[in-house]
């Protein structure tokens, strides 16, 4: 017989795969951030992704019932099991880069569990709920970012410009819908991403015309995270995260 | 009498009178020390013992001062983490497991829950004097309609003056945020409003 996988286990994997990745990136930083105040920062951004992928997962596996919790999806899956967005798997390159990514993607995750706090399932909702106030600092601080970069010297200028130009291919995937959001929103646990679109663009466009930065240039979207084909840096990235359940397989301590 | 004022979980609307009988307005900040001393119960005790519960990062506060529990019964204790990643609370929920094991109350459970999500609207009265006595300016009131920008300066905890800016979003903790007195010229830190 066939395995049939819980539609609802794959929604919750991919809540938490998004949050753990970006997490896992931004926490790349601790140490070497330009200036104490954005190692701060991010430090903290990335300790509330991480935060909010225990709980996605930590549900994930509850649904699944197979005795996994989330630490075990995050440190035992290979790269082709993540389900997570592209976006949030790139580098973290130069500063700007870091805040191009996040300023897409805190945006899309403010609309998002703003959308996902009012679904019917109460454990996805009390989820989005918690994080919805901590994913809206994390827009606040990007967009101030891409203002002070944007609107900066010549040389953070052109870096803002050429970082989001880099990571606005990847856009399209968050707002992508399939099977499992059918599902997920026939069950009362999720929402149609796509109609989020039009709002999130509103939000990016307020602040990219105080950046005084024009929309990057329209490109063809690059999609397959959801369905596990990942750039080559997601198993770079894996094999720093998960190196101790590798070497040592169950330790605890 | 003060029935009236001691069964309020800080930010909890109603809770059903259950055996105490008691009713309480959700404008009463709540004051634990007296609470536990009001109390003879099992209920009574539990709140006494979790009043002297630091939190771990900022111990000058207790965790029924930073209103993160949420309910006490003779069976549990429920509280909830003030950020999803908030390292301190698997740090927090030990702390309170050892004082109830330690006081004959290894069978209350403690329990977590997400919603609703904590908000800084929950520090009592007596938590807030603290922060500041502590050298932190306290989140103000009305964290859900506020603006997460902070756009109103705090007075600097150590010389009382308004004329403060932020130095950085993000501070020691997720809970806080790190600002300057320019008047004093002392670095502080501010509870994010939350």
């Amino acid at each position: 017989m066939a395995k049939t996988v819980s539609p609802l286990f794959t929604y919750a994997l991919r809540l938490g795969d998004d949050s753990l990745i970006a997490g896992q990136r931004l926490s790349e930083w601790c140490g070497h951030a330009p200036a104490l105040e954005v190692d701060l920062s991010l430090a903290n951004v990335a300790l509330d992704q991480i935060g909010q992928a225990t709980h996605f997962l930590n549900l994930a596996g509850a649904i699944e019932g197979k005795r996994r919790d989330g630490d075990a999806l995050a440190f035992r899956r290979d790269v082709m099991d993540f389900t997570n967005c592209l976006l949030v798997e790139q580098p973290n390159g130069d500063f700007a880069q870091t805040i191009a990514r996040q300023f897409l993607f805190s945006h899309y995750q403010a609309l998002l569990f703003a959308g996902l706090a009012a679904v019917k399932d109460e454990r996805f909702a009390a989820i989005a709920a918690k994080a919805l106030k901590e994913v809206t600092y994390h827009a606040t601080l990007a967009s101030d970012w891409v203002v002070r970069l944007g609107d900066g010297t010549e040389e953070s200028r052109a870096r803002m410009i050429a970082s989001l130009d880099w990571m606005w291919r990847f856009t399209d995937e968050l707002f992508t819908m399939d099977d499992i959001d059918a599902a997920a929103i026939k069950a009362g646990a999720g929402i149609d991403k796509a109609a989020l679109k039009s709002a999130w663009d509103q939000r990016i466009d307020t602040v990219l015309a105080d950046a005084t930065l024009g929309r990057p240039a329209a490109r063809r979207p690059v999609l397959g995270g959801r369905a596990g084909r990942h750039s080559e840096h997601l198993g770079h990235l894996l094999s720093e995260m998960q190196f101790l359940q590798r070497a040592y397989p169950g330790a605890t301590w | 009498m003060a029935d009236e004022e001691f069964s309020v979980i800080p930010g909890l609307a109603k809770r059903e009178p259950g055996t105490q009988g008691q009713t309480h307005s959700s404008a009463t900040p709540w004051v634990p020390d007296r609470a536990a001393r009001a109390r003879n119960d099992d209920v009574g005790a539990i709140l006494g013992l979790l009043s002297s519960v630091p939190d771990p990062e900022i111990p000058c506060v207790s965790v029924l001062d930073l209103g993160i529990v949420r309910e006490v019964s003779e069976a549990r204790v429920i509280i909830t983490p003030t950020y999803t990643g908030c390292p301190a609370t698997t740090a927090i929920e030990q702390s309170i497991r050892r004082a109830l094991d330690d006081s004959g109350f290894a069978n209350v459970a403690i329990e977590t829950t997400l919603s609703p999500p904590w908000s800084t609207d929950w520090i009592t009265e007596a938590g807030r004097e603290k922060l500041r006595a502590y050298g932190i300016a306290p989140p103000p009131k009305g964290a859900n309609a506020a603006s997460l920008k902070n756009a109103q300066a705090p007075e600097c905890p150590r010389c009382g003056s308004f004329n403060t800016e932020e130095l950085s979003r993000f501070g020691s903790t997720p809970c806080k945020a790190l600002w300057r007195c320019r008047a004093c010229a002392e670095p502080f830190d501010r509870f994010k409003c939350h």
